[in-house]
């Protein structure tokens, strides 16, 4: 694997313009995107990557898979949005610019409550743990309704009292700088936890918690620690959550928002820091754009997972660190045809078997509206057999002409990769 | 040596270092059993080593060597019986608590941080000593001391070359080197080492023995080994557990002597050195 | 008194569907240390294949049919995915399993639709197995069958049928897990599978050809889980929403059982399945206990919407309970031995 594990380029230089080159993505963003609907994306994707950071601590720095993340996301928005409205009332004077820090104690002090149980145990047993957590806590939701409000949740206002400085928050765009502000700070703080003591001695709780053992530390007590951070955070990415939609409602705590976590930060590669960054964005473009395309988005994003677990579980993050790799070796040009290629047959296959699912999800739902579906500009019928027969002769062929290209290209890949290590190991000892 | 920086931590190693000063034993066994359902595997141990003193644990295969370090170091609880570190009790104790009173091991199969490079391995390894604990408020850059540390360690088991390789990518001999590292780490002064030369070919080995002595000089010293030039080369005094008794504690001269362990052990495994070093 | 009676009768027969879900789970945990995540969506298969089945040929057909295809389905599974994530960890075979319920949910919902279909027992099944009928003068008599409308209509008589699919469900339970052991203690079969378990290299060496024995068992699992479908989704409801109901639950028996037990399993799913089924049952809350032994509950008590819960309202919420103070108190599991 790439030595750049968990750490940018050993120049300190490398990482003022990362850090500032991030900066400036989150200012000029939504210049560039200027339309309210990104706007409101971007809002969700800075909320998101703080959650899956977040989440990340515990699954890719803790080894501890958690299927009940969103419990600390979901009350952080639960604890926020009331004291949101306590502040409207005129109940406790704090700044709607403050009010996810009360998200952040809220995760923080529930991970302290619940996480004493949940993490006396490690792997399988922990991740079952955390999802009789999830449940109980949604169950919960449904009949403690002064808390959570029953089915209408809680909603709250966040423009409150006379604008400061012209900022009362209520245009979304003022909202997105805030959320800005608190990812930057967030994923920030988060960089610098993975660089402490506690962060390092994560690392190897995950690596060999039996060996933590005999260096002087109670791995429990270390896990307990790491959950209560990703917890704190979690909470703030929920408060953040309770002001963008002025609404909280029993779905933040349940199992959907806690699959989605893990299903996204993995996909965006829990084996690097940045990882769950693309992660969260990713998984604001699907629920947000993918299922307006498509009403398969799930099953999609099932069998993309699937694949990625099997073939790929760095995740994306992974990818692009090898092909960095490849690429500072001065290796890259040989495979890029390789590439597109794969890319090509892969997207091949991918317009045969949608027009498949499509034609399907058709049949099922609208099928009153007569049987022609809109499909990338074409019209395809449902009823008639030529278009299925088209949209599989497409796709097995597609299948049949990637398999060849994949064998290629794993050739290909794999002599880089020897010669890669050659490379290192004449590096090593000159 | 060890610098145990918690006032906790100080008070019990003082009591300790008093204790060994005062002609304490660095680490004694009393009537030691231990019961997996109905079988005994360890069945009444006695064994009482001065500080500063190598044993090495030889035994047939099944003796109950391992089952013995699992107990010293509090992997597995004794049936009855006692431990004793530096003259504090440590049967019951969990493995970290043992552990920062001054007792470290190492595993039979190589047990290493894999995804973390060779430095980052041996920088956990000193954190605890040093106090560090479960600070978040420090960065791991800025550690002067768990930094020198580390490198000294690193120069110490001679991969200061392979600082950033990450421990999954060494070869097998360097695994054991810096398991080896890891185990003396944090300065703990009762050293147990399982198997240390398993897997080796013959140079390897005794390059390996040589680290081994170099970096537990001072430190009391306990090895299960099955390599007999190992045994005799590196021990003061020997050990023989046969089916969960120790029936010989002696110098290895006086051992190799004696009757009882000519009988149930050495034999053998003299005869298997003869067949092994003719497979050479 | 008949209240308990059908309650226990009916919580035990769920307890045991949940058994024959969880034994599934538990043997293929044990076998191959990986926890199926879609162990809960192969149940929710089965339901539907039975179904389609069913339409097609009839139930019976369906009831030896649909686990067969649903075990097969799992073997393929198996062998095509799990079989490459073996060599990552446990992990990533929790979560390729992870995912695979996210695409059966799908697949489901794509084939049959997402409201719930009507997936009806058979004519033998309908109706009670038995009726009991508390006469007017208090005392109780057995009816085998159903009891005509016009005793029932009776002042002072109460009829409590007790469904003929439940006496079913706890049929087949208690078949399949005789089989199941007998198949385990008794055959060639299971004996290798027994010894595959710790020693899977001695094994293959001998000769027996481990992965094969692999898939063969996670192909048992899931049938079992495809079995307990049909019977399941014919006895309560058939829709997309039926794996998520029962899966977190048969995570909490597992678990609460003691993970790898099977006799922690069947305990636990019987404690669940009873203890849930008279929760529901039960309209009393906390103000009722307490005016029960006599004292009175201020208004402000009245209103505090948790003591005014009952307990039916709190039944789902039971297991996930009983999961935390087992945790507390009991971190092995009631009769666990294996650390997970």
């Amino acid at each position: 694997m790439s030595k750049a594990y968990y750490e940018f380029k050993p120049l300190n230089v490398g990482r003022w313009i990362v850090w500032s080159l991030f900066a400036l993505v989150l200012v000029f963003a939504p210049l560039v995107f200027g339309s309210n609907l990104s706007v409101t994306m971007l809002s969700q994707m800075g909320i998101a990557i703080i959650a899956c950071l977040s989440y990340n601590i515990l699954l890719g720095q803790g080894g501890m898979l958690s299927f009940g993340h969103a419990v600390y996301t979901g009350l952080g928005s639960y604890m926020a949005m009331h004291a949101l409205n306590a502040a409207t009332d005129g109940q406790i004077p704090i700044p709607v610019s403050l009010v996810p820090l009360v998200g952040g104690v809220a995760g923080l002090f529930f991970a302290v409550l619940f996480g004493y149980v949940t993490t006396k145990k490690a792997g399988t047993p922990f991740a079952m743990i955390t999802l009789g957590m999830a449940e109980l806590v949604f169950a919960m939701s449904l009949m403690f309704s002064e808390f959570f409000g029953g089915e209408a949740g809680v909603s709250g206002n966040r423009v409150v009292g006379d604008p400061f400085m012209g900022i009362s928050f209520g245009p979304p765009i003022q909202v997105y700088y805030l959320i800005a502000v608190y990812t930057f700070v967030c994923v920030g703080l988060m960089f610098a936890f993975t660089r402490t003591p506690l962060g390092r001695i994560l690392n190897a709780v995950r690596d060999n918690p039996e060996r933590v053992e005999f260096i002087g530390y109670n791995t429990q007590k270390v896990r307990y620690l790491a959950f209560m951070i990703a917890g704190f955070f979690a909470g703030v990415a929920g408060g953040l959550g309770a002001l963008n939609f002025e609404i909280v409602t029993a779905e933040v705590v349940g199992a959907a928002r806690s699959g989605g976590y893990l299903l996204f930060t993995f996909l965006g590669g829990a084996t690097f820091f940045f990882g769950p960054i693309i992660g969260g964005i990713l998984m604001v473009l699907a629920f947000v754009l993918l299922s307006e395309l498509t009403k398969a988005w799930l099953l999609y994003l099932g069998l993309v997972f699937l694949f990625m677990v099997m073939y790929a579980p760095g995740g994306i993050a992974s990818l692009i660190m090898m092909n960095l790799r490849v690429a500072s070796f001065g290796k890259l040009r040989e495979v890029w045809v390789a590439y597109l290629a794969l890319g090509v047959t892969a997207l091949v296959v991918l317009l045969g078997g949608g027009a498949m699912v499509e034609m399907i999800y058709h049949l099922q739902l609208d099928a009153a509206m007569g049987d022609s579906v809109k499909y990338l500009g074409m019209e395809l019928h449902s009823k008639t057999a030529g278009s299925w027969f088209g949209a599989a002769f497409v796709t097995l062929t597609g299948l049949g002409i990637f398999e060849l290209t994949r064998r290629q290209f794993m050739a290909q890949w794999a002599a880089i990769q020897t010669d890669i290590e050659k490379e290192i190991k004449r590096r090593e000892t000159s | 040596m060890s610098s145990a920086t918690s006032t906790a931590d100080t008070g019990r190693f003082e009591q300790a270092m008093s204790h060994v000063h005062a002609g304490g034993y660095a680490l004694e066994l009393r009537d030691l059993r231990k019961r997996f359902g109905k079988t005994e595997i360890i069945r009444g141990v006695d064994l009482a080593v001065r500080p500063g003193e190598r044993v090495a644990i030889i035994g047939p295969n099944g003796a109950g060597k391992s089952t013995l370090f699992n107990l010293i170091s509090g992997r597995f609880e004794p049936s009855s019986g006692e431990v004793l570190l530096n003259g504090t009790r440590i049967d019951g104790k969990k493995p970290f608590e043992i552990n920062r009173l001054g007792l470290s091991r190492s595993f039979q199969i190589t047990n290493i941080f894999p995804k973390l490079s060779v430095f980052e391995n041996l920088r956990c390894g000193v954190l605890w000593s040093l106090g560090y604990k479960y600070t978040l408020f420090r960065f791991l850059a800025g550690m002067d001391d768990a930094n020198q540390r580390a490198e000294e360690l690193m120069r110490m088991i001679r991969l200061d070359k392979k600082a950033d390789t990450l421990a999954m990518n060494l070869t097998y001999a360097e695994q054991r080197a810096l398991e080896i590292g890891i185990t003396i780490a944090g300065g703990a002064n009762v050293i147990l080492l399982d198997e240390p030369t398993a897997g080796m070919s013959k140079s390897e080995t005794s390059r390996f023995i040589d680290l081994i002595r170099e970096v537990t000089v001072g430190k009391t010293l306990l090895t299960v080994e099955h390599d007999m030039g190992v045994v005799f080369g590196l021990a003061d005094k020997i050990a023989v557990v046969v089916y969960g008794e120790v029936i010989a504690f002696d110098e290895p001269e006086a051992v190799r002597a004696n009757p009882k362990v000519q009988e149930a052990y050495l034999g053998s495994v003299l005869a298997d050195e003869q067949a092994a070093s003719v497979g050479h | 008194m008949e209240f308990i009676i059908i309650s226990m009768l009916n919580g035990v027969s769920y307890g045991l569907l949940l058994f024959l879900l969880s034994s599934g789970l538990t043997l293929i945990f044990s076998m191959m240390g990986v926890l199926n995540f879609a162990h809960a969506s192969f149940y929710m298969l089965g339901a539907y294949i039975g179904y389609s089945i069913a339409q097609l040929v009839g139930f019976w057909p369906g009831l030896f049919v649909a686990p067969l295809v649903v075990g097969a389905l799992g073997a393929l599974f198996e062998r095509l995915t799990l079989r490459k994530v073996h060599k990552f960890g446990h992990v990533p075979e929790l979560l390729v399993t992870f995912g695979l319920s996210y695409i059966i949910l799908e697949l489901v919902q794509l084939i049959w639709g997402r409201t719930a279909v009507e997936f009806v027992p058979p004519e033998a099944l309908r109706g009670p197995a038995f009726t009991l009928v508390h006469h007017a003068n208090d005392t109780l008599e057995m009816f085998w069958g159903a009891v005509g409308s016009e005793v029932c209509a009776g002042a002072g008589v109460i009829c409590s049928p007790f469904p003929a699919t439940r006496a079913f469900m706890m049929l087949v339970a208690v078949l399949m897990l005789v089989a199941l052991w007998l198949l385990l203690t008794r055959t060639r079969i299971g004996l290798i599978i027994q010894a595959a378990l710790t020693h899977p290299e001695m094994v293959e060496s001998l000769g027996h050809n481990v992965p094969r024995v692999l898939m063969l068992v996670f192909g048992a699992g899931t049938g079992l889980a495809g079995l307990a479908g049909v019977i399941g989704g014919s006895t309560f409801v058939t829709e997309p929403n039926m794996a998520a109901t029962v899966g977190s639950v048969i995570f909490v028996v597992v678990v609460v059982g003691g993970m790898g037990s099977l006799s922690g399993a069947f305990l636990a799913s019987l404690l669940i399945g009873v203890i849930q089924t008279f929760a529901v049952g039960l309209d009393y809350s906390f103000i009722h206990l307490v005016e029960q032994l006599g004292v009175q509950a201020s208004d402000a008590m009245r209103e505090n919407s948790v003591l005014k819960l009952t307990l039916s309202q709190v039944a789902p919420i039971l297991p996930y309970l009983f999961l935390v103070l087992i945790l507390i108190f009991r971190p092995k599991g009631l009769l666990g031995t294996r650390e997970g």
